[in-house]
């Protein structure tokens, strides 16, 4: 029964890049439905073990589950389960809002129909539907970044992975966006984030945060501030990476 | 100075960490040689020619033995019909077939033109277009001595092609042309890609909030490709004599003095470009578009600038390519001195000071 | 004075990037602009670098016009671009180098003004600058920024993207250098920066929206401030918040929900109704607004003001 709970379970993970070990040892699971913080400094090592449990790259050793599927052998499964933002965004600038969302529908195999209906209910929740003929690069930043994150989701992913998803917007913007990842968990989709942020670490259900290619603290933000004995998390954050 | 030359000493570093800039560098000339004097070659030697001579009198007898008497073709039979053509196309026994028209020396005297077919196996193109060309010519250069007032049955351009001729050998000519290619198409394109480089990586707008002047951000960076190129021309005079005995006639100090004037032209070209560009891939685009395409085609390097309509040939006078290779080939081949190129080498100079001029003038202080 | 930013305009096409922005800075002062991406912070620290002409309005750099007199300003000051700018191919100790060569100066001339900042690199002088870690390369910069001994720093973001220990240390290393009497301009979309500053301008959409001191707590608003925090976590209270009827915003904030009442009395009635939620670690307190606090309201009075063509972030 536990299994089924956990839908990322991650055993021994190690990624080696020549004698650098990018990721050593890595050994956490990720709940169904939880926001799922995965902090640590720049070179940590974070970018490396979001590749693989993406299905974007292998690792070198370990056990590694994600939805359900293998990352060794059923990487394909694993991308059509999962949806991405990053910090980058995955729009094109040269297209239309509405011509966005159509092209990433149809990458995953929606139907015409199905695409039309959810295309209509994704304009109308985000209010957007007066730009939806505008050209992305001609939008607001804000706004993009709220799209992109619709988009990710579009296909009801089990899992979406967001990196830094909220770097550089302005205050109300990101706790909008926050509002938006908790929106999603309640549909039952997991979220898996990361951030420069601390506030936002906050916001997660639990957090793991990594230095130097290793997982030196994993618990609820409560928990980890209690550990520390801190007042917030950038402050268990920083006890941490100074250690 | 010293900004100076710590500048130079960092464009340096830059060309020789790059494999990619050293391959275009120093790999693309040789490449380039080794072609162009194997594989593109212009010259024509035993192309087997048929004769189907449908009157056999006086003239058309002594045109056929001209035509094997030039040294170029040899003979690969008399024929009889017209079928018989086809057949030796197909069996690869010959290239060309002439064939004289019937009466063709009564033809010549009465009405002062005669026909010949010349009938080329254009499977290969380039050496059948070759072979006509170098048919044409021998033909019509003994009809011409054989009488004056004979008018010849064949196109205005042929004596045009006659380019290709006698004493000028193919790879004679190409080397100057190629030299002129090379060193406009890696000047060009490397000062410009280099420049819009620093443009693309962020690194132009901490130069241009520093105290550096335009002028010595063009000249730092400008500076080592002047080097470079220089090597580049001298490897292409010394690859052209030891593999294709290519000799410098004339004075090598002026040979390379033209050399770093015509890089230096090059050069501005490309920081004129830069100054347009706004990422490498623009910049390279038209210096492969804008520079090179032009530079074959006009600069008289392939193809014969007299042959051209005169619109182009008009254009072709705004080629320094053009003028380059007139100037070198004086002083390889022919071994002439300052005296007969001075007006090439001055036009050149001109377009040098222009380009330079304009690309200062150009080169904006701040970003926009 | 070290730089007078006098009413200056700019805007690109039809985009207006900057509108009549004013503000001075002293010398030997750390002056911090926060704003969110977009908010045209980057325009403005290249018309301070001469690197753009205003519309309108002036620049003046220790006396220089940042556009008449550009020669000048270019030898005062050091910039720091929002992009990492060096040379990737290029090593640590060849940047820097080459950086010290541009100014006409040498790394040793001036290494006790980098020092604190270059031992941190040191270790890996010999790697290319495009193999560095984020938070060294935003170090490498500054060692090239300040080689010249420059009169006024000016960095635009030059922590973005950097984790939090490394954007600490970066601070840091900036009040020491602000010791040394330089004076640094920078910009920051992280709102929890702005402690660090002596006076910050909160920027948005091209518009300063106010220029204070984070060290002087600011209260006597008109409407106060409020912290809710509950062990059961306060995400699930946010809705039922907002649609009380005193409450004029509430916004997550941490741990916490940061709620603004219409006004006082609205404040006790919240909290009467909220003690009927059965919560007891429920906690209701008024606290004094951060930053970005402050940075909320302003955008929210913003948007109440041109709310009336309906189009809203």
């Amino acid at each position: 029964m536990v299994d089924h709970e956990h839908i990322i379970e991650v055993k021994e993970m190690v990624k080696k890049f020549g004698s650098f070990r990018a990721n050593d040892r890595l050994t956490f699971y990720v709940e169904k439905g939880e926001i799922f913080g995965f902090l640590g400094a720049n070179g940590a090592g974070k970018t490396t073990a979001i590749r693989i449990l993406c299905g974007l790259s292998y690792p070198t050793s370990g056990e590694i589950m994600v939805a359900g599927h293998d990352v060794y052998r059923e990487r394909e499964k694993i991308k059509r389960k999962i949806g991405y933002m990053s910090q980058k965004f995955s729009l094109y600038e040269d297209l239309t809002v509405s011509e966005n969302i159509r092209l990433y529908a149809g990458i995953y195999g929606l139907g015409r129909n199905q695409i039309a209906s959810r295309e209509e209910q994704l304009l109308e929740r985000l209010a957007l539907s007066h730009i939806r003929n505008r050209l992305i690069r001609e939008i607001p930043l804000g706004w993009k970044q709220k799209l992109a994150f619709s988009v990710a989701i579009f296909h009801q992913p089990a899992i979406v992975f967001l990196d830094e998803p909220t770097g550089g917007v302005d205050p109300i913007t990101r706790r909008q966006f926050w509002e938006m990842i908790h929106d999603a968990t309640e549909e039952g989709i997991t979220v898996f984030v990361t951030t420069h942020y601390m506030d936002e670490a906050e916001y997660c259900d639990r957090v793991s945060i990594m230095v130097d290619g290793r997982i030196d603290a994993l618990d609820t933000p409560a928990a980890l501030k209690q550990q520390f004995e801190s007042k917030n998390m950038n402050e268990v954050f920083l006890k941490l990476a100074r250690r | 100075m010293n900004r100076f030359f710590g500048f130079v000493k960092k464009e340096f570093q830059h060309i020789f960490r790059d494999v990619r800039t050293l391959v275009i560098l120093f790999g693309l000339p040789m490449v380039m040689i080794i072609l162009f004097g194997f594989v593109v070659t212009t010259e024509i030697r035993d192309v087997e020619v048929g004769i189907w001579d449908r009157s056999m009198d006086q003239a058309s007898i002594s045109a056929t033995q001209k035509i094997f008497a030039s040294g170029y073709f040899i003979p690969a039979g008399y024929l009889q019909h017209e079928e018989e053509i086809g057949e030796l196309f197909r069996s690869g026994r010959a290239k060309v077939v002439v064939v004289f028209e019937e009466g063709f020396e009564r033809h010549l005297q009465r009405e002062n033109r005669a026909a010949i077919q010349l009938i080329t196996d254009a499977s290969d193109a380039n050496s059948a277009q070759l072979s006509l060309t170098y048919l044409q010519g021998v033909l019509m250069t003994y009809f011409q001595s054989m009488n004056q007032e004979i008018e010849m049955p064949w196109s205005v351009n042929m004596k045009s092609r006659m380019f290709y001729n006698e004493e000028l050998k193919g790879v004679y000519m190409f080397v100057p042309g190629l030299m002129a290619l090379i060193l406009m198409l890696i000047s060009a394109l490397m000062t410009s890609v280099t420049i819009t480089r620093e443009k693309e990586f962020g690194t132009m707008e901490l130069l241009l909030a520093s105290p550096l002047k335009p002028r010595e951000i063009i000249l730092g960076k400008v500076t080592p490709y002047v080097l470079l190129s220089f090597v580049n021309a001298m490897t292409i005079v010394l690859m052209g004599f030891l593999v294709f005995g290519v000799p410098v006639v004339g004075s090598l100090w002026l040979l390379m003095l033209e050399c770093i004037l015509y890089i230096t032209l090059a050069l501005s070209i490309g920081v004129l470009i830069s100054t347009n560009a706004k990422t490498q891939q623009m910049a390279m685009f038209i210096s492969m578009v804008g520079l090179m395409l032009p530079t074959i085609l006009l600069s008289g390097f392939i193809f014969p600038i007299d042959n051209m309509p005169k619109v182009l040939q008009w254009f072709s006078t705004l080629m320094p390519a053009r003028w380059f290779i007139v100037v070198i080939k004086n002083i390889m081949l022919k071994g002439t001195g300052f005296a007969f190129i001075w007006k090439e080498t001055l036009i050149l100079l001109g377009m040098t000071l222009f380009f330079i001029l304009a690309s200062v003038k150009r080169f904006k202080i701040r970003l926009n | 004075m070290s730089l007078i930013i006098d009413h200056i305009d700019k805007s690109f096409d039809a985009v207006q990037a900057l509108s009549r922005i004013d503000f001075e800075v002293q010398d030997g002062e750390l002056f911090g602009l926060i704003g969110p991406d977009g908010a045209g912070k980057s325009t403005l620290f290249r018309i301070m670098a001469s690197l753009l002409v205003p519309d309108a309005g002036r620049c003046i750099m220790h006396g220089y016009d940042v556009v008449d007199d550009y020669r000048e300003v270019r030898k005062i000051i050091g910039y720091m671009p929002g992009r990492f700018s060096l040379y990737m191919d290029l090593s640590v100790e060849e940047n820097l180098a080459f950086y010290a060569r541009v100014f006409g100066t040498s790394v040793e001339e001036n290494y006790d003004l980098i020092s604190d900042v270059y031992e941190q690199i040191a270790p890996f002088k010999r790697r290319l600058a495009g193999k560095l870690s984020g938070g060294m390369k935003q170090k490498l910069a500054l060692s090239c920024a300040l080689i010249h001994r420059p009169r006024v720093l000016i960095l635009d973001e030059p922590t973005t993207g950097v984790d939090a220990v490394s954007r600490r240390e970066f601070w840091d290393m900036l009040k020491k250098i602000q010791g040394q009497g330089i004076t640094i301009v920078v910009s920051t979309p992280y709102m929890d920066e702005a402690e660090m500053c002596d006076r910050v301008a909160l920027i948005q959409k091209g518009r300063v929206l106010e220029i204070s001191d984070p060290s002087i707590p600011r209260d006597g608003d008109d409407t106060q401030l409020f912290s809710l925090r509950s062990n059961r976590g306060v995400y699930a209270y946010l809705e039922r918040v907002r649609s009380m009827e005193g409450c004029k915003h509430a916004w997550l904030f941490g741990d916490q929900l940061h709620v603004t009442p219409k006004s006082k009395d609205n404040a006790e009635k919240m909290k009467s109704v909220m003690d009927s939620w059965d919560d007891p670690s429920l906690q209701w307190k008024p606290i004094l607004p951060s930053i970005e606090d402050r940075f909320m309201g302003l955008m929210e009075q913003e948007s109440e003001e041109h709310s009336t063509n309906g189009e809203r972030i």
